[in-house]
């Protein structure tokens, strides 16, 4: 038993002190209070709202949303616009839809049931017009990025001059945060670049904070129903878990007075 | 089977029972003689079970929705997240589902390992066990594939092309499994149907191996073979079937934290990046539970040694009946073995740890040192520690410890009934 | 053991076995529910069809939630037939006047309610469709007059957004 405890205590302290050592080659990132987080984690609706006010006034003109749909503005656990916000919202939108019966494609006011419209017809259009950077989808964008939200919430406020030894090509910005430090999108937010209706000031961090709330939703746009199931299906199994114990107790009572 | 006699009560049953002994089969499976003292690391082949059917469901249900191909796969997936009815869930469960099932089958070999019960008359159930977790390996990697992720897609490059480490033919192979000349959409297509196929192959061997386990019975914790059924033994039902279900709820817990509170933490993030054949992630690691073959792979600097020595890792288990001279089985008594157990154990854990770091520097080295360790224990260690060591006294039957047998024994026995 | 003893362990094991099938049962319906109709699915509940160019006596068909459905601008005799007849002769007794809102447009799902065909136009004894498959006659209102199938052909849920676009659903 001591060697078990000795071999232990090496290997905790070998992974320790790398993690550490590695740590310290990282950036810190931006810290603020998410409120999904936790056992009840939920989203806050005000924040999804301004959030994709965001998307489509500063993002939506490069970054696509392909999985999304203008229903899901609508459901439950997102941004919960009502059902006539959420279609005056799909309306405000042309979709490409056809072909109609002489074969043409043709254009009209989006529904509920659409896509969220691209910037680009595809990939290849994308980097033409990025100077052949490709803006990566944004629906799931916070899973793909190893530092989740953080990441994306000090990512857009990371800019900074380069240091004096490091030089930039053109149409390649400094970042803190980014992996290399070369980040091929300017700053995307300054401050009063959008005006949000409910009156909240839009500074670079609220804006980065309302961006991030709502690319988490919509990369997990069943987290609260994920949440609360959780709970439920914890506190049921550690009562049947229990009730089993002491069934437990009770049959093999029988084998031990026996012995 | 035909170790008890067995007549159904009813009319009907024995008419049905004499055409086909199903009824008896069920009352074999209750009545089954277990050695009593079996303690909680025995209860992970009830846990496996539980997990290889999880798997087995979810995995149908996906597979309603999921759609092989390469332009639509990471769509479907999406698909499933968001618009099946409860698809997020049960997507969640199959994920982290492969991760449970390795942690459970991980401890279900190493329970094995420390109390020997690969060794006679056991050797083709061990052996058995050993096809099917090669079996969760191939099913765990190609189900990894599916998502068509930047991990799935780079991580089957580089699975696939271990196969052209064969010389003169490999690259005609590394081609017939691709069904191209780079992974593409035949071999998502195929990656699916075997994927399909196998956890039905591991069902069958899990008959078997539960078949080859019910001619000799259970070991057990003192390793000494027990009179069945005696006063050493309990009927399965409901004595084990109770303790089993305890311990697969306190396992469910677990489980249930990771679906719904983790669930993408044992995943790696760049799989939720579409595959891109022209771009490959700065890091590539296997899923946790492949690393410690994926550390033993690389420590070995040349291409088809390292493809050896990785498939060796895994195959020496197979003779491991044979590797280990002692005729004791429990490492209860036997103090050297514990202890080479207990370093072995920690080998592979630095093994798995080193794989998830970058091949080079002091990594490297450790992983080196740590691969010579892990083969050193199995050839050599095993077969002198049998011919050298000294054991402990063993006991007769496991009643008599209780009694008073060796301090040992009593230590272990204390221990157990706290756990309990 | 005593009585007393034996019927509080009874009370135990009937509890956790109960509490176990409540879970169980739960654990089912997910499994049960993914095959229902998806989000995605459900949205796509209407469609919007330009009807300006049917002429009086001709049926169009659309697809609408994968199946077809038959819009038919029925000529004066047709409607004169459909409502000519008489409660008592039809097998799924309905007015045309309630099938058919607007007497000149007729819209309903092409499909039989025998056993799911798409029955033919301007078939059969009655002048209206006629199923192939098992021999159901429709009269010009859709309504089932003979033949093995038990109802009318089903009216959807449709308006006229304006004079030339009827949205379904």
């Amino acid at each position: 038993m001591k060697n078990l405890y000795k071999l232990f205590s090496i290997i905790t302290i070998i992974i320790v002190s790398n993690s550490y050592s590695f740590a310290a080659e990282k950036v810190e990132y931006l810290k603020t209070d998410w409120s999904f987080k936790g056992l009840f984690g939920k989203f806050d609706r005000a924040s999804l709202q301004r959030g994709y006010q965001v998307y489509t006034e500063v993002c939506a003109s490069c970054h696509s949303m392909k999985y999304l749909s203008y229903r899901n503005l609508a459901e439950k656990g997102g941004p919960e616009f009502s059902e006539v916000q959420a279609k005056a919202i799909a309306a405000s939108f042309d979709v490409t839809d056809g072909p109609n019966s002489d074969g043409e494609m043709f254009t009209r006011p989006g529904k509920l049931s659409d896509k969220f419209v691209m910037p680009y017809e595809n990939v290849k259009a994308a980097q033409a017009a990025n100077g052949g950077a490709y803006p990566p989808d944004m629906s799931v964008l916070v899973k793909a990025r190893g530092g989740g939200v953080d990441y994306i919430y000090s990512l857009l406020q990371g800019y900074e001059e380069a240091p004096s030894n490091v030089s930039l090509d053109d149409g390649v910005y400094y970042n803190k945060y980014m992996y290399g430090n070369k980040i091929r999108m300017a700053a995307p937010l300054s401050e009063g670049l959008v005006e949000y209706g409910d009156g909240t000031s839009a500074t670079v961090e609220q804006m980065s904070k309302d961006i991030t709330t709502f690319l988490m939703w919509s990369a997990e746009p069943h987290l609260e129903a994920r949440h609360q199931m959780g709970f439920k299906a914890i506190v049921y199994l550690i009562i049947l878990t229990t009730l089993v114990y002491f069934s437990m107790k009770k049959i093999w009572s029988r084998v031990k007075s026996e012995v | 089977m035909s170790d008890h006699d067995y007549r159904p009560k009813s009319k009907v049953g024995q008419w049905f029972n004499d055409r086909l002994p199903l009824l008896t089969l069920a009352n074999h499976l209750t009545d089954y003689p277990t050695p009593k003292n079996l303690n909680y690391w025995w209860t992970f082949g009830g846990i496996l079970t539980f997990c290889l059917i999880t798997q087995i469901i979810t995995g149908l249900t996906l597979a309603m929705h999921y759609i092989a191909h390469a332009d639509m796969a990471f769509e479907s997936v999406e698909h499933i997240m968001r618009d099946v009815n409860y698809g997020w869930l049960i997507r969640y469960i199959h994920a982290n589902g492969a991760s449970m099932f390795f942690l459970a089958v991980y401890i279900h070999i190493f329970r094995s390992l420390f109390y020997g019960s690969y060794k006679s008359p056991r050797e083709i159930i061990w052996i058995i066990g050993i096809i099917i977790y090669l079996l969760m390996m191939a099913a765990a990697f190609m189900g990894y594939v599916l998502p068509w992720g930047q991990m799935s897609f780079w991580g089957a490059t580089v699975i696939t092309n271990l196969f052209s480490a064969i010389p003169l033919v490999g690259e005609g192979i590394v081609t017939w499994l691709w069904g191209g000349y780079s992974v593409d959409n035949p071999t998502l297509t195929r990656f699916f149907t075997l994927h399909y196929l196998i956890p039905f192959l591991i069902l069958g061997l899990v008959i078997l191996h539960i078949w080859a386990l019910h001619v000799p019975g259970n070991n057990n914790p003192v390793g000494i073979d027990i009179k069945k059924p005696s006063k050493d033994t309990v009927p399965f039902h409901p004595y084990i079937v109770i303790k089993d279900g305890f311990a697969l709820l306190m396992f469910m817990i677990v489980f249930a934290f990771f679906v719904f509170y983790a669930p993408n933490i044992l995943g790696h993030a760049d799989n939720y990046i579409e595959a891109n054949p022209m771009v490959t992630p700065a890091h590539i690691v296997p899923e946790w539970y492949l690393l410690p073959f994926y550390a033993i792979l690389r420590s070995v600097p040349d291409k088809l040694l390292g493809v050896v020595a990785m498939l060796s890792a895994i195959l020496i288990l197979a003779v491991l009946p044979w590797l280990d001279t002692s005729k004791i089985r429990s490492a209860v008594f036997r103090p050297l073995y514990k202890q080479f157990y207990w370093i072995l154990v920690a080998d592979v854990l630095i093994l798995g740890y080193m794989g998830a770091m970058p091949a080079e520097g002091l990594y490297l080295l450790i992983a080196r040192v740590a691969t010579a360790y892990y083969f050193l224990h199995f050839l050599v260690i095993l077969p002198v520690l049998g011919f050298k060591e000294k054991t402990l006294p063993i006991p007769l039957s496991i009643t008599e410890p209780v009694l008073g047998g060796s301090p040992n024994l009593a230590a272990a026995r204390s221990k157990e009934s706290k756990i309990e | 053991m005593s009585e007393k003893k034996t019927k509080r362990r009874d009370f135990l094991f009937t509890a956790t076995t109960a509490v176990g099938a409540v879970g169980a049962a739960a654990a089912v319906w997910p499994m049960v529910d993914q095959m229902n109709p998806d989000a995605s699915v459900k949205a796509l509940a209407s469609t919007e069809v330009d009807v300006s160019s049917l002429k009086p006596g001709n049926t169009i068909t659309v697809l609408w939630r994968g199946k077809p459905v038959f819009i038919r601008r029925r000529t004066k005799e047709e409607i004169e037939e459909a409502r000519s007849v008489k409660m008592e002769d039809l097998i799924h007794p309905e007015k045309d006047e309630d099938r058919a809102k607007n007497p000149e447009w007729l819209v309903m799902l092409g499909v039989c309610t025998h056993l799911g065909c798409v029955p033919l136009n301007d078939k059969g004894d009655y002048k209206g469709w006629f199923c192939p498959c098992h021999g159901s006659h429709y009269d010009t209102s859709g309504r089932i007059r003979k033949g093995p199938a038990p109802l009318n052909m089903e009216v959807p849920k449709y308006e006229f957004v304006n004079a030339n676009t009827i949205k379904i659903g």
